[in-house]
């Protein structure tokens, strides 16, 4: 989240490559902002899907034919583009996971199950999603291990002191968003691998709402673990990237079990194959992971840092224009957030400002956002939330105000 | 905004405001919970039995305006009533707002109820509208 010059962005491109923008809701152009929820999806992506199920689909890795060995190139090379996009050292460091929860899952229970014992410290923090919250809280219950909760401060960035005072040698693991899905906040991961590493323990990091807004770089982080969704980078659904560092993967027992994922089988003994094959039993999802990494290579295409220096502009535009409401509340207000944008309206419910944005046409989040501990230490039930990614505009920010104040003057 | 002044009519923006029979009751003969666990939307209820007959009712808990305004109108129809009556109520109630069944004169078969015909149009808001009658629903079982 450096600060860098707006550069040139060439956002009616950038429109055009995305079909579902010419739509129409509520008799208005939409105006998607709910993209921390789900991302749209650029021309690009569906044709190379369209493409691999029309000409090459089939599976993978076990195939003598034509088609089964260009399936595997393609999905290998798709691992290839991932790694890329990671900066990650090696392709065999990224494993294929449904999205960010089944990978937060997948280590949990496979990295989590062989590392963690009773009286063992996970260390959480309060504005966690609940797919980086679940996991952790049922490995300690499988094992005795103990959740301590790394709490933030009043402008919703974390509280560096007060986390460095809850690591001990007792603490395995840290996992942390890289941003909240909530406040937009990014956390200091590469300073907090430095305190965990101190410790001896790994530092899992929940990628989801960073990757979509920042250049990702793994070894600069240090992070043991970097887990992101694919829906949320402009990519298909049912497909996520777990990176993790080269010895941990091949010291991590399996997680489920199946074809893909074995060396040799037999009733009294398995051996199972090396990273990441380990990891993905049965069939991938081969042309979500095509689909995945067309999208990472349209992104990577863009010039990163103005496409976070748009989302910023949008970030401060709306913020401004939506403080000026009156009895608007903006919650996460950290230096340096991501586009993420949560409010509340006093005296109308996130529910009713999501309906009558709807009916103007302007798609948002209103909801806990699966975050409910950050809720009660917001003091709120739920937020309004718009997320702004690469194809949005200063006009669209616009209309969420004007629809902030239309939910005024209906509920007046 | 015409399907937005049908859905927020002033009716709905009063109970939302000055929700009726909001509180608890001390000594319910029955008490529920209704909770939205996508939205966080939660409502609980008390009643007081004479018999067969819904002598009081209260309910508590946050939510939108059409949860709200539903569960506090919900307490004014059917105050007084029976268990059956309540449970008539329910099922149109339930058919007008899903728009499986809805009935043919709203107004003569729910009153006030009707008011919130406008829900069908808004299928998400469905849930918000319904919340509190299943926690009845549930109450009464």
């Amino acid at each position: 989240m450096t600060s860098v010059a707006p550069a040139a962005l060439d956002l009616e491109g950038i429109r055009a490559q995305f079909p579902i923008l010419t739509r129409r809701v509520s008799g208005v152009p939409l105006a998607y902002l709910d993209n921390g929820a789900t991302a749209q999806v650029p021309q690009v992506v569906l044709d190379r899907m369209t493409a691999h199920y029309a000409a090459e689909h089939a599976n993978v890795h076990r195939g003598v034919h034509t088609l089964s060995h260009e399936a595997t190139v393609a999905y290998d090379g798709a691992r290839a583009v991932a790694a890329r996009f990671l900066n990650a050292p090696r392709p065999a460091d990224v494993v294929f996971a449904h999205g960010t929860t089944s990978g937060l899952n997948l280590l949990a229970r496979a990295w989590g199950d062989a590392n963690v014992k009773a009286g063992d410290e996970i260390v959480l923090t309060t504005l966690e999603h609940h797919s980086n919250i679940v996991p952790w809280v049922r490995l300690a219950e499988r094992t005795g291990a103990v959740i301590k909760v790394a709490t933030l401060l009043p402008d919703g960035s974390l509280d560096l002191p007060a986390f460095e005072r809850l690591l001990s040698s007792k603490t395995k693991v840290v996992a942390a968003a890289h941003a909240s899905n909530v406040l937009g906040t990014v956390l200091p991961i590469r300073r907090m691998t430095e305190l965990a590493h101190a410790v001896g323990a790994i530092l899992v990091v929940d990628g989801a709402q960073a990757a979509p807004h920042t250049a990702v770089d793994v070894q600069a982080l240090d992070c043991d673990f970097y887990v992101a969704s694919g829906h949320k980078l402009y990519g298909p659904n049912g497909i996520g990237l777990l990176y993790g560092k080269t010895a941990l993967l091949a010291a991590m027992p399996p997680y489920e079990g199946g074809g893909g994922m074995i060396e040799r089988v037999e009733f009294e003994r398995i051996t199972y194959a090396t990273p990441p094959a380990r990891f993905e039993a049965g069939t991938p999802p081969v042309a979500e992971a095509i689909g995945l990494a067309a999208a990472l290579e349209w992104l990577m295409t863009l010039d990163r840092g103005a496409v976070e220096a748009h989302e910023q502009d949008l970030l401060a535009h709306a913020t401004e224009r939506l403080e000026a409401i009156p009895g608007v509340r903006v919650h996460g207000t950290a230096q340096g957030k991501v586009s993420v944008l949560s409010f509340t309206v006093e005296g109308i419910h996130p529910h009713d400002v999501g309906t009558v944005l709807d009916r103007q046409g302007v798609a948002v989040r209103a909801g806990h956002h699966c975050a409910q501990p950050l809720m009660r230490h917001l003091g709120v039930p739920a937020t309004t939330r718009a997320s702004f990614g690469v194809f949005n505009t200063r006009a669209e920010a616009e209309r969420l105000a004007e629809g902030v104040l239309a939910a005024r003057k209906v509920f007046a | 905004m015409s399907e937005l002044q049908e859905l927020y009519q002033s009716l709905i923006l009063d109970h939302n405001r000055s929700p009726r029979n909001f509180g608890t009751l001390e000594g319910a003969d029955r008490h529920a919970e209704g909770y939205n666990p996508l939205c966080g939307d939660q409502v609980a209820l008390d009643l007081k039995l004479d018999g067969d007959r819904i002598a009081d009712i209260k309910f508590s808990g946050n939510g939108c305006a059409i949860s709200k305004a539903s569960a506090s109108l919900m307490t004014t129809a059917v105050k007084g009533k029976t268990l059956a009556e309540a449970e008539v109520l329910f099922t149109g109630f339930h058919g007008m707002v899903t728009g499986s069944a809805p009935p043919a004169d709203p107004k003569a078969t729910l009153g006030k109820l009707a008011i919130f015909a406008g829900v069908a149009e808004f299928p998400v808001r469905v849930k918000c509208a319904t919340l509190a009658w299943h926690a009845l629903h549930d109450a009464m079982k």
